[in-house]
């Protein structure tokens, strides 16, 4: 026993020795978890960097799963674990406030928060922020905005009832009709159904961390129901992700399309001729007159509390949001830029015609409920709005108030 | 830790055999045997006692892995927790059916082409090689496959073939029979190789005897060869029916439990990995664990008991 315990200590050393990387001469490793970026922009930005950090850090990329939530497993297991390995993480939007409560990430003060939030479009500079300070670097944003066929639809539609109407009127012309949206039991749902709550003027969770469940979740219930339950929906709407969402309107059947602008390049590869009559508008009013809030998506650069070398992580971070690096991630990578004045840049516009209408939407933004207990709150509203076709309009207040509540105490089943 | 590991089978040796008048090599010999299982006594303890022990321990505590520090004893709290809440008998609901349902069909699909392979004269080898490919497959890729094939979004063929406007997947009835389907698929072939076995027990001069006797292939089947195989089919249906309890992967691919298919496993995951919350997904997990157990226990006490009669009388 003494002589196992003697070998499990010496892999203990081992194990510590490997995880210190080089700590005699040369640069010293930094490690960045983040989701696999295809178009090797942030590997490029990474060796960048390295290059340019004259020998003190040099950042190894580590390719997280594709999907979110596996990259979230991933990473909270190892924060929990107090793994040392890592760095700097990408995170989603959405895990702010839950990284920042339960002590895993290092706040953002003095002269690194003035750096990562120099510049930063208002949307994205809240989403790293939880309880008045600065928790991470946003690197990107995401928004929504609606594609719709020109060669069916004339005139884009300013509001989602006019959306629907005009499905409506094209289906019984027989003419493709469908509104590609996220209906499936996952976040992309909760995505849509937060943007129309927040459109009404109204909020899921306050500020202090209240449930604010009021008449503008019946307004967005009202709207997604409708959609559900008229000839404007896909028949795969209870399924419907954005990926396949999108693949429906290359084929040609849908009009109207609610998706990130990853689609603008994609239809244009997989299905020219629709390309040819696809059109860009702001995403839907709810209240006719009054600019839409859209959630906005993207990540954000978090310093692990449990690194080696915080202040070259952060060092590594505001060197990787740097704009030079922000331009090649949006023109090469496709992923919307934070900064403001990268919305000027001649390359960054041709390659984002639309992009005055993604601006727009990061300044007068939305946002998903920012509590630590985000995913007790995202599965009740999944739970409570899916599938959007039984929704009943008439009770869903006191329901989805009931069971984010419960949620919250955390002693219920989701 | 090791008076832990020394305890169980020293004591199962000395209570089974009287320790007295052991010669010195049966005693070095019972030495040599502790010591050859005794890394795989300790490797069980590591990864299946622990575990074990570990959620437990877990389950009767509030605790969430965002929340480090804050674990509370609190008892039986998170089990009342669990019996109390809808969702949790929706889920057994839910899973019960798939399990009774797939593993039905499993039974008779796998029973009849048990029987074709018994009685294929040509090509046995490849034949049976060829029922199995299914089985080989990973699961997680044929769940895949199948979900494809399914999806109207995806361009399946099935809803095509079908003629199905909407898409299977979309409603609850149709993501049922989808998973249904993919779990008879992939397991049916297991069920035959099991029944298969049992069916080179049934001699064939027996049969031959009873058609000699003038019973029908009808008989013949009803009352021989299924009485002699019962041993074999309840340990089929057993297999089947606890992997089944459990199924996960298929519904995660299909689903991720949405359209009111969630299962019990699903529900423990989702409790654990994607909310965190440690002390109640462990209750989960526990529950599903009994119950799990109590599955066995019925098989093995309640059925196996009745079989050894039902072989006795032929």
């Amino acid at each position: 026993m003494r002589r196992v315990g003697a070998v499990l200590g010496g892999l203990a050393i081992a194990v510590a020795l490997a995880a210190c990387g080089s700590s005699g001469k040369g640069p010293v490793t930094v490690n960045w978890y983040v989701f696999p970026e295809p178009s090797g922009s942030f590997a490029k930005a990474a060796a960048d960097c390295s290059a340019a950090s004259g020998g003190k850090y040099k950042i190894a990329i580590n390719f997280l799963s594709n999907a979110s939530d596996q990259q979230r497993q991933t990473l909270v297991q190892r924060l929990a674990a107090g793994d040392p390995s890592i760095d700097i993480l990408a995170m989603d939007v959405d895990w702010t406030a839950e990284f920042a409560s339960a002590g895993w990430i290092r706040p953002w003060t003095g002269a690194n928060a003035a750096a990562a939030s120099k510049g930063v479009l208002p949307g994205p500079l809240k989403t790293a922020t939880y309880n008045g300070r600065l928790w991470a670097a946003p690197i990107n944003s995401n928004t929504e905005i609606l594609w719709y066929r020109k060669d069916l639809v004339p005139t884009p539609p300013k509001t989602w009832g006019q959306m629907i109407d005009d499905a409506i009127k094209l289906a019984k012309e027989g003419k493709p009709h469908y509104i590609e949206e996220q209906g499936a039991k996952y976040e992309g749902l909760v995505v849509w159904f937060n943007s129309l709550v927040d459109s009404a003027g109204g909020g899921i969770i306050g500020p202090n961390g209240k449930v604010i469940v009021g008449p503008s979740t019946k307004v967005a219930a009202q709207i997604m129901k409708r959609l559900a339950t008229t000839a404007a929906a896909d028949p795969g709407l209870n399924t419907s992700q954005e990926g396949p969402g999108n693949n429906v309107f290359d084929a040609g059947n849908a009009a109207f399309e609610i998706n990130y602008p990853f689609v603008w390049s994609g239809t244009q590869s997989t299905a020219p001729s629709i390309f040819k009559h696809m059109g860009y508008a702001p995403f839907p009013a709810v209240v006719p007159g009054t600019s839409p809030k859209v959630s906005i998506g993207g990540y954000n650069l978090g310093v692990s509390s449990h690194s080696q070398h915080p202040q070259l992580a952060f060092d590594a971070v505001k060197c990787l949001i740097a704009p030079q690096n922000q331009i090649r991630d949006a023109v090469k990578g496709g992923l919307a830029p934070v900064l403001a004045s990268i919305y000027d840049e001649p390359s960054f516009e041709k390659a984002y015609p639309f992009h005055a209408l993604i601006k727009a939407q990061l300044q007068d933004y939305g946002i998903r409920p920012q509590t630590p207990a985000y995913q007790d709150v995202t599965l009740a509203i999944q739970d409570t709005l899916q599938p959007a076709s039984a929704i009943d309009p008439n009770n869903i207040v006191s329901k989805l108030r009931d069971e984010i509540k419960t949620a919250l105490k955390g002693d219920s089943l989701l | 830790m090791s008076a832990g590991v020394v305890g169980p089978p020293a004591a199962a040796a000395s209570s089974s055999r009287p320790p007295h008048r052991l010669s010195d090599r049966v005693r070095a010999e019972r030495k040599l045997a502790f010591y050859l299982v005794a890394p795989a006594v300790i490797v069980m303890i590591a990864v299946t006692a622990y575990p074990i022990i570990a959620t437990i321990v877990l389950s009767l505590q509030k605790a969430s892995l965002d929340e480090p520090g804050k674990n509370t004893f609190i008892g039986l709290d998170n089990y009342g927790y669990v019996f109390t809440a809808h969702l949790f008998w929706m889920d057994l609901i839910h899973t019960a059916v798939i399990t009774v349902v797939s593993v039905s069909i499993e039974l008779v699909l796998g029973m009849l082409l048990a029987l074709a392979m018994h009685r294929v004269i040509f090509a046995r080898g490849l034949l049976r090689s060829i029922a199995l490919v299914p089985y080989a497959i990973v699961a997680v890729v044929a769940a895949y496959a199948w979900q494809y094939s399914w999806s109207l979004d995806n361009g399946g063929w099935i809803p095509r073939l079908l003629g199905l406007s909407g898409d299977p997947l979309s409603h609850q009835f149709g993501t049922y029979v989808a998973i249904i389907f993919t779990e008879v698929w992939k397991n049916t072939p297991y069920m035959a190789l099991l029944l298969l076995a049992g069916l080179s027990l049934v001699p064939d001069e027996l049969l031959e005897a009873a058609k000699v006797d003038g019973a029908s292939a009808w008989q013949r089947f009803t009352k021989i060869t299924l009485p002699l195989m019962k041993p074999a089919i309840l340990v089929a249906l057993l297999f089947r029916t606890l992997d089944a309890f459990r199924i996960f992967d298929v519904i995660y691919i299909f689903s991720q439990g949405a359209n009111n298919t969630a299962t019990l496993s699903q529900l423990s995951y989702s409790t654990l990995l994607e909310r965190l919350n440690l002390g109640l997904g462990s209750a989960v997990s526990v529950v599903l664990f009994l119950i799990v157990g109590l599955i066995a226990f019925v098989f093995i006490k309640g059925f196996g008991a009745a079989a050894n009669p039902g072989i006795e009388t032929n």
